[in-house]
């Protein structure tokens, strides 16, 4: 086994094992961190598969963004009364269990005994991040811009639908916008 | 068992190091790396199927969207794995596993968002309880 072998494994280790953990793990904040792992370990592969700039892309954007975003969402989402722990559906545990082990028996099939028609990977001569620049604005033009925009209406609407609301409102209707927040408080 | 299938396991088998099982001639003659598509559609599946696992048993609605987010990376592993091995211009699949990045990130905010309001409105996020259709 080579030495790039055997990093491959470690991050394949990486990536599946956390993930995992998690079906185990009761703390929801240890989950996120799991997650942590796991997405850790795919940035990892997108490496050895010779994408870097994916690679630091996924570190950017999950580990870095979606992540805080998971802890944010779970420090907002908690009573302080009652403990950071979760439920476990004792009538879903097994179900859900088979249903899982049924798809990746399925994925795994399909995965190993398909011919795929691969070819020797070609070696990489320049680096990614001009050619997927160039890309991005040529033939990838119109997803790019169609992505910027989703992009755009996300951040939005994501504004929109967390926006404070007042304590005693019934069902929104007398929100404190930012105009007449003072008024309100009155 | 298919001889794909067989060649496949050949392939998991051999590189784990077991003794006896001799190295796939597949993967052999591809280059010197014994590290092929196989390897990384098994880690896909794998954690696909976690995330499957995840989603049905937790009731948690972040838990369900840590759930979500590891079918998306196992999705992504996939493009970027058959870029390499199989696709005529391996940019191609980072593309897609590009944009996918990007879709999850505003996907995990709005559904963030929502989580948030099911809470202020409902004051817990198991899933289980939010049944109600008026909020």
């Amino acid at each position: 086994m080579s030495f790039s072998d055997s990093i491959f494994w470690v991050f394949a280790t990486t990536a599946v094992v956390p993930a995992f953990l998690i079906l185990f793990t009761r703390s929801i904040v240890r989950m996120a961190f799991l997650l942590l792992g796991s997405l850790a370990g795919f940035a990892g592969l997108y490496l050895q598969l010779n994408a870097a700039f994916l690679g630091f892309t996924q570190v950017m954007v999950y580990i870095g963004g979606i992540l805080i975003l998971f802890l944010f969402g779970v420090m907002l989402t908690q009573r302080s009364d009652i403990p950071v722990r979760e439920k476990v559906g004792p009538a879903l545990a097994v179900p859900g269990f088979f249903a899982g082990l049924l798809l990746m028996a399925a994925l795994l099939f399909i995965a190993l005994q398909n011919p795929w028609k691969t070819h020797p990977p070609v070696p990489v001569t320049e680096p990614d991040t001009p050619v997927i620049g160039i890309k991005l604005l040529s033939t990838y033009i119109l997803p790019f811009e169609a992505v910027s925009i989703l992009l755009l209406a996300a951040m939005v609407g994501a504004t929109y639908i967390a926006r404070v609301q007042a304590p005693g409102a019934p069902d929104g209707q007398a929100e404190l916008s930012d105009s007449n927040a003072e008024g309100r408080l009155e | 068992m298919t001889p794909g299938l067989f060649q496949g396991l050949q392939v998991v088998l051999s590189t784990l190091g077991a003794e006896g099982v001799p190295a796939a001639n597949a993967a052999a003659t591809v280059l010197e790396s014994s590290i092929g598509l196989h390897h990384y559609l098994v880690v896909s599946a794998l954690v696909f199927g976690i995330g499957i696992m995840v989603i049905i048993i937790r009731r948690n609605a972040i838990v369900l969207l840590m759930g979500l987010e590891l079918i998306l990376n196992s999705a992504g592993l996939n493009f970027v794995a058959f870029g390499k091995y199989v696709a005529a211009d391996r940019i191609d699949g980072q593309m897609v596993t590009l944009f996918l990045i990007v879709i999850a990130a505003a996907e995990a905010s709005l559904a963030l968002a929502i989580i948030l309001n099911i809470f202020n409105s409902l004051n817990t996020i198991e899933v289980d309880e939010a049944k109600s259709l008026k909020g």
